[in-house]
C-alpha cells in the first residue's frame, strides 16, 4: 500500500534496474487489460452466465438482455459525449420521462408526429442545459441538477401526475418498444455515435474541449457550440429513450427515468470513459452498459439474489471496477 | 451565531462584516421571502409554523454542514442519503440492546461507509463522484438487507424516539441536534488547524501537500464527518417516523443537500466555505417547499421554481472574468 502510493506526477520506477524490464512487461500487459479491460470481463461474464445458466446463452434470452437495455444504453450514449467534454448531464432520466410522455400525448397524430415531438422536447431542454453551461459559466452539475428538478415539475405538471395512455389505434408507436426495433435503434445510435466521434470534426472537438478547454479555445474552436450540440444530443437520446420505454409500457410516465442518470454514468465509467473528459467512445460506452445488464440477467436467472441484494452488488461491482481500472492506470503510468 | 458569519475566507487584520459576496446575497433573499410570506401567506408567521419549518428542515441541516465540507475540499458526497438509510436500519435493528448501542452501532455504520468513501477517493485517487455514486447504490441495498430485505422495522422506545419527537425545554430535540451541529462545523472550519486544511486541500491539493497540509487525513477525515452527520439525521428521522422505512429514508436528500450548500455561497469548486451560508440555502429551500405547501401551489410549479432559485443563486457566484 505504502509504495504505489498514488502521487499525482508519473514518479520514476521505484525498483532497482535489473527490475525495469519485468515491470515494462507488467505495464504492457496492464495496459492491454486497461484498454481492453471491459471487453474482457464482458466475455468472462457471458462464459460463466452460459456455463451456469441454460436459459441464459438462448437467442430469446439473449435479444431481451438487448432490448431491456437499449434504453439505458442511449442514454449512456448522450452521457458519453458530455462526460468527454468533461461535463455531466444529470437531467436525463427527467427528459427522458418528457421525451415520453410528450410522445405519448402526440400518438394519435402519427409516429412520426410523437417521435419527432419527443426527441425534440428533450433536445430542446437539453439545449437550454447547454446554452447555461456555455454562457453563464455554470457548472454543469448544477445545471443539469436544476433542469433534473424542472423537467421533472414540467412533465409532472403538464400530465396532472397521471401517466398518458398512448393512443390504441397507434400500432406503429407500439412497435418502436417491441421485437428487433430498440435493438435496431441502439446499434444505429451507436455506430452513428461511434464515427462521429471519430471521423468528424465535431467529434474531434468534443475531444479537444474536454482534454484541455482553455487550449481548444485559444486553437479557434467554437467551444460553446460544442457544449450545446453534447447536451442537445444527451436531451435526444434521452428522449429517444423515453420513447421507447413509452412504447413498451403503453404509456407515457412523469415519473419514469427516475435515477437514470445514475445508471447511465455508471455504465460510461464501467465502460472506462474519464469523468475527466477526452478519453474514452462510444464503443467502451456500449460494452460497459452491456457488462451491466449482463451482470443483471445474471443476478436475476440466479433467482435467489433478492433485488437488494442486487444493489448492494451492483454498488460493490461499480466501485470494484473504477478501482481496478485506477490501479491498471497507475500501473501504466508508473511502468509504462 | 454571529462567530460563524459571512465567507471563511483567510483575512488579515479585524474581523469585518462583507455586505457584497455570496452569502450575503442569499441572506438577503431569504430576508425578502420570509417578508413577502408573512404578508401575503396567511398563518406563515405563526409561531407554530416557524416551528414547523424549523422541524422540517433540521435533518436536511445536519447532512448539509458535512456537505459543506465535503464540497469545499472540492468533493462530493451522493452516499448521504443511504447513509441515513443504514444509520436507521442498524439502530432499528439494535435497539433490543439499548439506546446508547442503538446510537453508536448506527453511527459507526454511517462512519465505516465513511471512511470507505474517504480511503477510496484520498488514497486511490478516483473522483468523489463515482465513488460516493457507488455507495449511494450499494448503500440503499445495504439498509435494505439489514432491515430483513426491506420491511419496515418499527421502533417500539419512547426513550428513543426522543431524538425526533422530543423537546429539550422548549426546543424539538432534532433542532437542538441541528443547531450543535452547525455550531461545531463552523467552529471546526473557522478555527482550527483542520478547518484551515479542508480549504487548502479544496483550494490547490498539490500546493496543500508540498505546504506539509496532511491532505489525505484531511480528505478522509471530512468524508467521515459527512457520513456521520448523515447517519444522525438517519437515528432522527427514524425516531420520527418511529421506524426504519430504508426504501424512504434520506432518499434524494443529497440533492436537497447540495443545493443548500451552493445556494449558501459556498464554492461547488472547492476552497471556499461558509457554514452560516448553508444554514440560510437551506431554509431558503425550505420557505420556499413550504409556503408553497401552504398557498396550495401545485408541486410541479414548486419543483420549477427550486430549480430557478438554485440556477440563479449559483449565477451569482459565478466567478468573474478577469
Amino acid at each position: 500500500m505504502t509504495t504505489t502510493s498514488a502521487t499525482a506526477t508519473p514518479a520514476a520506477p521505484r525498483g532497482t534496474p535489473a527490475a525495469a524490464p519485468s515491470a515494462r512487461r507488467g505495464a504492457r500487459a496492464a495496459a492491454l487489460v486497461q484498454r481492453h479491460g471491459t471487453l474482457i470481463a464482458l466475455l468472462a461474464v457471458c462464459a460463466f452466465g452460459a456455463i451456469r445458466y441454460p436459459e441464459f446463452a438462448t437467442p430469446e434470452n439473449l435479444l431481451n438482455v438487448l432490448r431491456q437495455n437499449s434504453m439505458l444504453g442511449l442514454v449512456a450514449l448522450g452521457m458519453t459525449f458530455v462526460i468527454l467534454t468533461g461535463g455531466i448531464d444529470l437531467s436525463v432520466g427527467s427528459l427522458l420521462a418528457v421525451g415520453g410522455v410528450v410522445a405519448a400525448r402526440l400518438s394519435p397524430y402519427g409516429t412520426l408526429a410523437a417521435v419527432a415531438g419527443g426527441v425534440g422536447a428533450a433536445a430542446a431542454l437539453g439545449l437550454v442545459n447547454g446554452a447555461v453551461v456555455a454562457k453563464a459559466r455554470i457548472q454543469p452539475f448544477i445545471v443539469t441538477l436544476a433542469m433534473m428538478i424542472a423537467a421533472r415539475g414540467a412533465a409532472l405538471g403538464a400530465t396532472g401526475e397521471q401517466s398518458v395512455r398512448v393512443d390504441a389505434g397507434a400500432t406503429g408507436f407500439a412497435a418502436l418498444g417491441r421485437g428487433y426495433t430498440p435493438i435496431v435503434l441502439l446499434v444505429v445510435a451507436y455506430a452513428t455515435g461511434w464515427a462521429a466521434l471519430r471521423y468528424t470534426r465535431f467529434g474531434r472537438y468534443v475531444f479537444a474541449v474536454g482534454d484541455n478547454e482553455e487550449a481548444a479555445k485559444l486553437m479557434g474552436l467554437k467551444v460553446d457550440r460544442v457544449t450545446l450540440g453534447t447536451y442537445a444530443l444527451s436531451g435526444a437520446l434521452a428522449g429517444l429513450a423515453g420513447i421507447i420505454l413509452a412504447a413498451r409500457l403503453g404509456a407515457g410516465q412523469p415519473v419514469a427515468g427516475t435515477g437514470w442518470e445514475l445508471d447511465a454514468i455508471a455504465a460510461v465509467v464501467v465502460g472506462g470513459t474519464l469523468l475527466t473528459g477526452g478519453q474514452g467512445g462510444a464503443g467502451s460506452t456500449l460494452l460497459g452498459a452491456l457488462l451491466l445488464g449482463v451482470t443483471f440477467n445474471l443476478f436475476n436467472l440466479e433467482g435467489s439474489i433478492t433485488p437488494w441484494w442486487q444493489w448492494v452488488l451492483r454498488g460493490g461491482f461499480l466501485l470494484g471496477v473504477v478501482v481496478v481500472q485506477n490501479r491498471l492506470q497507475g500501473k501504466v503510468r508508473r511502468d509504462g | 451565531m454571529s462567530e460563524t458569519t459571512l465567507a471563511a475566507v483567510p483575512r488579515a487584520g479585524r474581523r469585518r462584516l462583507r455586505l457584497s459576496g455570496p452569502t450575503a446575497g442569499a441572506a438577503i433573499a431569504l430576508g425578502v421571502l420570509v417578508g413577502a410570506n408573512a404578508l401575503l401567506t396567511p398563518n406563515f408567521a405563526s409561531a407554530g409554523n416557524l416551528w414547523n419549518v424549523l422541524l422540517q428542515v433540521s435533518t436536511v441541516l445536519l447532512v448539509a454542514v458535512g456537505m459543506t465540507l465535503v464540497i469545499s475540499t472540492g468533493g462530493v458526497d451522493l452516499s448521504v442519503g443511504s447513509v441515513m438509510a443504514i444509520a436507521g436500519a442498524v439502530a432499528a435493528t439494535t435497539l433490543d440492546r439499548g439506546i446508547p448501542v442503538a446510537i453508536a452501532a448506527g453511527l459507526g455504520a454511517a462512519a465505516v461507509v465513511g471512511l470507505l468513501n474517504g480511503v477510496l477517493i484520498a488514497r486511490f485517487r478516483i473522483q468523489p463522484i463515482v465513488v460516493t455514486l457507488a455507495t449511494l447504490i450499494g448503500g440503499r441495498g445495504i439498509a435494505q438487507v439489514l432491515s430483513n430485505d426491506g420491511e419496515l422495522v418499527p421502533i417500539d422506545n419512547p426513550s428513543f424516539e426522543f431524538l425526533g419527537k422530543g423537546h429539550l425545554g422548549p426546543f424539538p430535540t432534532q433542532v437542538v441536534v441541528a443547531i450543535v451541529a452547525v455550531a461545531l462545523g463552523a467552529f471546526l472550519l473557522r478555527a482550527t488547524p483542520f478547518g484551515r486544511y479542508v480549504l487548502a486541500a479544496g483550494g490547490n491539493p498539490a500546493a496543500a501537500r508540498l505546504a506539509g497540509v496532511p491532505v489525505w487525513r484531511t480528505i478522509i477525515t471530512v468524508y467521515v464527518l459527512s457520513a456521520l452527520l448523515a447517519g444522525m439525521a438517519g437515528l432522527v428521522e427514524a425516531a420520527k417516523l418511529g421506524a426504519s422505512d430504508a426504501a424512504k429514508i434520506g432518499l434524494n436528500v443529497e440533492l436537497d443537500a447540495i443545493a443548500a450548500v451552493v445556494v449558501g455561497g459556498t464554492a461547488l469548486a472547492g476552497g471556499r466555505a461558509t457554514v452560516f451560508g448553508t444554514v440560510i440555502g437551506a431554509l431558503i429551500m425550505q420557505v420556499i417547499a413550504t409556503s408553497f405547501n401552504m398557498l396550495l401551489v401545485p408541486y410541479a410549479w414548486s419543483l420549477a421554481l427550486k430549480a430557478g432559485i438554485i440556477l440563479f443563486a449559483v449565477y451569482l457566484q459565478r466567478p468573474r472574468r478577469v
